[in-house]
């Protein structure tokens, strides 16, 4: 032991550098583990500063899915659910509902036919008071299969290298279905004719303790009515959350929630691959959205739809994106929360 | 205080050392989540929140014990500046050891996120919800966890100068084994 006789004796000076050789290694440990010393490393907030045009984000704005209305209803559950997912929302009833009509686009003023892909935030409230957050989109197969890829691609499309894309997709093949989609696919002219697919899968498991990777789709009720980027500019720049308040102040507008089964090998983990279209599929309920308001004055402003918030009887799947997004709307969300004061029109601190 | 006491009393030296190994997993997972866009991130949220919850817990606990049974006195001969220095970092980390899960857990709230303990059980909101309130919170509990990080660094210095250099008594009131325990191996 140091105190016995025979143990060398360190002076003060030695033991002055031994301490702060100790101290200085908890700080070091400390700074790699901030990710401080790792300027590589895909951070939330690389992944949201990546997201923003080049003349800076829209202050006070969402980084991504800018522009959009709220809307408040509810999802009628038929109770088929249950079989695959303990959580509560599956139970047979009626449940409120908060969401949010979007278009994927940094810049909350984009006119709408600008904007290739349209999305809805949801928030579902079980009567025990647990929630289901979820942010779906109209494509039927993500980008990307993980976030290092949708860095690259945000980077590629930011680029001054004309060849920048081109290296892109050649780097990543997966991403083909979805340009495919995003140049090919029919546009509509209402939020209310969007399907919007969850693209992640998730783990469902009932009471029983049986777990399904699951993914889900809301189809739209309205008839889906096709029209040309062109024909959709010309009635206007916010056409599109005019019309959606305009036709929900007529009638409640109405998707069915449906739920595919992933089956023993399909890509659980990859969002750029569509699952078999003989999956087994669970229609488990209907959402019926009943008023549209401004996101200025609306509910969903200050509401993070991060898909990881989840109730029991659901997790994330080994899908990495879920964690990527969490990670980065939080960022997303306490960037622009603090730019409140900049979003137009509104007071800060005034309650939302 | 009536029993003027050499080392702290067992169940503070057990508190500190259990404390020590939560804050300082809890500091690490906090810079640590907030980097990372990997599946880690989750699972670290997941950690952080009822650990942070069992920080406030022990705390409570703590200070309870620190009131009923003091803490024993600096060596008479320690310079003024440094027996001012311990005192005022011991009321620093009870109030972080307090204040940080509670700005957490309303950080959380004031964002109107569930804050889930385990699966299925969730704390109530301690504050509405309010997207000013949110940045004032989370700024305190962003800068406070540098500065709380910051203060265990020099209690540690602290406790290593008192340990191998003024060997004062200082660090043996807090260790977790007296050198009376550890004389058999002599």
């Amino acid at each position: 032991m140091l105190r016995g006789n025979g143990t060398k004796r360190r002076g003060p000076i030695g033991f002055m550098v031994v301490i702060a050789v100790l101290v200085g290694a908890g700080a070091g440990a400390f700074a790699y583990t901030a990710g401080w010393l790792s300027p590589s490393r895909l951070t939330p907030a690389r992944l949201v500063d990546a997201l923003a045009p080049p003349g800076g984000p829209a202050l006070g704005h969402r980084r991504n899915h800018a522009k959009g209305v709220c809307f408040t209803g509810e999802f009628i559950s038929n109770g088929t659910g249950t079989t695959l997912s303990e959580a509560a929302v599956f139970e047979p009833g009626a449940y409120p509902v908060l969401g949010r009509f979007n278009l994927a686009t940094p810049d909350p003023d984009a006119p709408d036919a600008t904007v290739r892909i349209r999305g809805m935030g949801l928030q579902i409230t079980a009567p025990n008071g647990q929630v289901w957050r979820s942010a779906m989109i109209d494509a039927p197969v993500f980008l990307v299969s993980t976030p290092q890829a949708f860095y690259a691609f945000l980077e590629a499309s930011k680029s001054k290298n004309p060849d920048a894309m081109k290296q892109f997709i050649t780097a990543h093949p997966e991403s083909l279905a979805f340009l495919q989609w995003a140049t090919t696919g029919a546009w509509t002219g209402s939020y209310a004719e969007e399907r919007f697919n969850s693209l992640d899968s998730f783990a469902f498991t009932n009471a029983a303790g049986e777990t399904n990777i699951v993914r889900w789709s809301l189809l739209p009720a309205a008839p889906v009515e096709p029209i040309t980027p062109a024909a959709l500019a010309n009635l206007g720049p916010d056409y599109l959350e005019n019309e959606i308040a305009e036709r929900v102040s007529k009638a409640p507008q109405s998707w069915t929630l449906e739920v595919t089964v992933a089956a023993p090998g399909d890509p659980t983990a990859d969002a750029t691959k569509a699952w078999p279209a003989d999956r087994k599929t669970i229609s488990v309920g209907t959402l019926s959205v009943q008023q549209v308001e401004p996101e200025i004055s609306g509910p969903c402003l200050n509401i993070n739809f991060d898909p990881t918030v989840l109730p029991p009887g659901m997790t994330t799947s080994d899908d990495p994106l879920p964690a990527a997004r969490s990670a980065a709307y939080a960022v997303s969300y306490n960037r622009r929360t603090a730019e409140s004061a900049d979003y137009p029109g509104k007071v800060a601190g005034a309650a939302p | 205080m009536t029993v003027t006491r050499k080392r702290f009393t067992g169940p503070q030296r057990f508190l500190h050392w259990l404390m020590a190994i939560c804050i300082l997993s809890m500091l690490f997972i906090g810079v640590g989540m907030v980097s990372t866009v990997t599946p880690a991130y989750l699972t670290l949220v997941k950690i952080h929140k009822p650990l942070g919850i069992a920080i406030l817990a022990l705390a409570l606990i703590r200070l309870g014990l620190r009131i009923r049974y003091g803490a024993p006195p600096l060596p008479s001969d320690l310079p003024e500046a440094m027996k001012l220095a311990a005192k005022l970092s011991h009321y620093l980390f009870y109030a972080l050891m307090i204040a940080m899960p509670l700005l957490g857990w309303a950080m959380l709230s004031a964002a109107a996120y569930p804050v889930a303990l385990f699966p299925g059980v969730n704390l109530p909101p301690i504050a509405p919800l309010n997207e000013s309130l949110h940045t004032i919170l989370w700024d305190a509990h962003h800068y406070l966890a540098f500065l709380f990080f910051a203060v265990i660094l020099l209690h540690f210095a602290a406790a290593l100068f008192h340990a191998l250099i003024r060997k004062d008594g200082v660090f043996a009131a807090m260790a977790p084994l007296s050198a009376g325990d550890r004389g058999h191996h002599d």
